[in-house]
């Protein structure tokens, strides 16, 4: 019987649980749905996905609000006696009742389970149109099936089905990974370079700043050590290091130790460190005069190796900078430059090369900073020099190829922490990352950008990045810098502050078809490993005929003396991995 | 005795011989439904008043006893709401197209009549819709009544309870007043 015109067997023509009718809404505001009597709004948490059976089409939808409401106002004010748990239940679900909010996003095939492309909602379905929980097959056709192109994240929150991000649309653009500090962002951002890795269509080069991706990370939740991807990938990857001595102690020595020299360090490097270092704009700018003064690529040695206050208002005279702004400059950068150890003043080899080499041969590389991780100013002006160089190669490579023969280098991918240090307002104008976010893209340079202040970044910067990956962000700032320009914000808000504090993410923009919390994956335990590496084995079974894996070691491209196990023992280690 | 479309009044063989307020009973055939809303006991000539007897008797009993006539001069009447009416094997839940008939048998439904007719509960409609006294006392002991017909009580209580919530979707205080009686 029919109490309420709600029941019946709304469930047959969908897989999921029936939820209810839908009584009312709006394209833009999403349609209501009244609960039937035994789905409870306890049951169906912000952000989960419903069906609604339309009469000709399949809605996919996002639950963005969950209400309360009562078919008597008096209800509110003149409460029934509820001690009696005969009057609760009566009342439930039919006086008093429950009310979701689904927006339509997606259009799903009438059958369940074809092949037809998913479209955009444009409408909203039919009064009384059955809504249903989507079901694991409904979820899969919607984020499709871990295959070449797909990689596998993690389920839903409240779901089994597999959540995969499109990774052709994830390295066509810039992406970012936020989140406040210990939510799992290196954790999330090493399963989704393994997912490009393994997708072999973009080359990365990382700037570790705390060595968690390079040979081993660190699980702090659960106390241990993971593999890096040079553990898992030992091909395909090349570690360099900036710290020499922490590098030593470990089984396997970096592939290149990375020196950098001071003639390498130019007037835009110390610009960008300039907030950081807390340099004033005009004392930053006299680097530009120096420059002109010492000459190109001699600048900086010359000027910390200026001693007394004597020699430096000599110069200041001579280069008409004021002497106090040029005291203070030349103090902060002796202080912190003249004591790394990587700085020198001929580097053995040329890194940006040994990079590009690595690159070029479709491996990726990891730049661990070991100790100098914890100096941000060392991270940024590495970062920012290393990439300048790589930027312009990549620049210049790519117009000479479109114009000879109408085809594109491999893309590359740049993943940075610490990304508003490179990309605030301020600085985002002239950092080689500001640009890169901006128009590297037909450079086929994106960056993948790891942040725990996203309000820190440039809004124009922000604007360029295609797909965001958001753990828990508390502050309000940080969430409107995120949300910005996202269709819908109002309801990944509620989403995006149920997150849990670790292992849990709300990914929008390119690489998925509709904005999805997720639990991610598991990383860390033998099972995972051999999870992510069956799919990798597999493709590269598919690939091997087309694939560009090195044969040589990294380190024997440059001669640099190498561990003989990294070159003779990866066809073992990749035999071991593979099963 | 008096028939519309929407009820009736019938005299009872018996003087108290009703059967229960809210009780469902049978009248004619094809069958039509009603609910017992009203029951009445008084003198047969309604231009004669009743007197006051029995002053040095002891008991109520007595008072009858003693005197034989007044079950000749008092008679019992229900008066009931039609719910509904059969057509063929089928239960309908609206009213008959035309009233039961004078003089018609009026039959107390037994438990499975009961059960069967309170299977569906479209006919609350009718009863919360009457504008008779005291309805709402009809319609909980018309639901207590039906309850003890079915298998599972507690259940069929709550499933009423429900439906009468969708009836009175606007109206909390008449459907609080109503559960109170069903519970």
């Amino acid at each position: 019987m029919s109490t309420n015109g709600n029941q019946g067997d709304p469930g047959k023509l969908m897989g999921g649980t029936p939820l209810g009718t839908v009584v009312g809404g709006s394209l833009s505001e999403g349609v209501e749905v009244k609960l039937n009597d035994d789905a409870s709004v306890e049951d169906i948490p912000v952000g989960s996905y419903v069906v609604i059976q339309g009469e000709t089409k399949r809605f996919f939808g996002m639950v963005n609000e969950v209400k309360l409401a009562a078919t008597d106002p008096r209800l509110r004010t003149t409460p029934a006696n509820l001690s009696d748990p005969f009057v609760a239940e009566v009342l439930s679900g039919t006086a008093a009742y429950g009310t979701i909010t689904v927006r339509p996003r997606l259009l799903l095939p009438m059958i369940a389970g074809s092949d037809a492309e998913l479209a955009p909602a444009r409408t909203v379905p039919a009064h009384f149109a059955r809504a249903s929980k989507a079901s694991d097959a409904d979820v899969a056709q919607v984020f499709g099936v871990e295959d070449d192109r797909h990689f596998a994240v993690g389920t839903p929150l409240d779901m089994e089905a597999v959540v995969c991000l499109d990774l052709k649309a994830f390295v066509e653009r810039s992406n970012g990974v936020f989140g406040k500090s210990g939510t799992g962002k290196s954790f999330l951002t090493r399963l989704l370079l393994i997912g490009v890795l393994q997708s072999r269509l973009s080359s990365l080069l990382i700037f570790d700043m705390h060595d968690e991706y390079g040979w081993a990370g660190s699980d702090a939740e659960r106390g241990r050590q993971v593999k890096g991807l040079k553990q898992l990938f030992p091909a395909q990857v090349a570690v360099f290091a900036l710290d020499a001595e922490k590098s030593m102690g470990r089984p396997v020595k970096p592939d290149v130790m990375v020196e950098i020299g001071y003639g390498d360090i130019e007037p835009e490097d110390i610009m960008v460190l300039r907030e950081t270092l807390n340099i004033s704009e005009v004392a930053a700018e006299s680097s530009y005069s120096l420059e002109r003064h010492f000459g190109k690529g001699k600048w900086l040695k010359a000027f910390l190796e200026l001693e007394g206050r004597d020699a430096i208002f000599e110069l200041a005279n001579d280069i008409n900078i004021n002497t106090s702004a040029l005291a203070s400059f030349h103090s902060r950068l002796t202080n912190r430059f003249a004591r790394l150890p990587f700085l020198v003043e001929k580097p053995a080899q040329d890194s940006v090369q040994a990079l590009m080499d690595q690159l070029d041969k479709g491996n990726h590389v990891v730049l661990e900073f070991g100790r100098y991780g914890d100096d941000v100013p060392a991270y940024m002006l590495v970062a920012n020099l290393l990439t300048r160089r790589i930027y312009a190669r990549y620049r210049d490579r790519q117009m000479t190829e479109t114009a000879e023969k109408g085809k594109s280098t491999t893309p590359l991918s740049i993943v940075i922490e610490e990304a508003h240090r490179f990309l605030s307002p301020a600085v985002a104008s002239q950092s080689t990352f500001g640009i890169i976010a901006r128009e590297m893209r037909k450079y086929n340079v994106t960056l993948l950008v790891v942040d725990q202040r996203p309000s820190g970044i440039d809004p124009e910067v922000m604007s360029q990045i295609a797909t965001k990956v958001c753990c828990l962000l508390d502050d309000d700032r940080d969430v409107d810098a995120v949300m910005t320009g996202t269709s819908g914000s109002r309801e990944l808000r509620s989403v995006l502050a149920g997150l849990e504090s670790r292992q849990q993410a709300l990914i929008f923009g390119n690489a998925v078809p509709i904005p999805v919390a997720v639990r991610i994956r598991d990383y860390g335990t033998a099972d995972s490993y051999d999870s992510l590496m069956r799919v990798a084995s597999h493709r590269s079974a598919k690939k091997s005929s087309s694939s560009t894996v090195p044969s040589e070691s990294a380190s024997s491209v440059r001669g640099e003396p190498v561990e003989p196990q990294a070159s003779a023992g990866r066809k073992d280690d990749e035999d071991e991995l593979f099963g | 005795m008096e028939t519309t479309s929407t009820g009736f009044m019938a005299q009872c063989y018996e003087l108290y011989g009703a059967p229960a307020l809210g009780s469902l009973v049978r009248v004619g055939d094809p069958a039509v439904y009603a609910v017992v809303h009203n029951v009445t006991t008084a003198a047969l000539d309604l231009g004669r008043r009743v007197m006051a007897r029995g002053a040095s008797e002891a008991t109520e009993e007595a008072v009858y006893n003693n005197n034989p006539q007044i079950a000749r001069l008092l008679a019992t009447h229900i008066e009931a709401l039609v719910v509904g009416h059969g057509v063929g094997e089928a239960t309908k839940y609206r009213l008959p197209s035309s009233p039961p008939r004078i003089h018609a048998f009026v039959y107390c439904c037994d438990a499975s009549e009961v059960a069967a007719f309170t299977d569906g509960l479209d006919y609350l409609h009718l009863l919360t819709s009457a504008s008779t006294p005291a309805i709402d006392e009809v319609i909980a002991a018309n639901l207590r009544l039906a309850a003890e017909s079915h298998s599972d009580p507690d259940a069929f209580r709550i499933r009423a309870g429900k439906a009468l919530a969708a009836e009175l979707a606007g109206d909390i205080a008449r459907l609080n007043a109503i559960l109170r009686g069903i519970a």
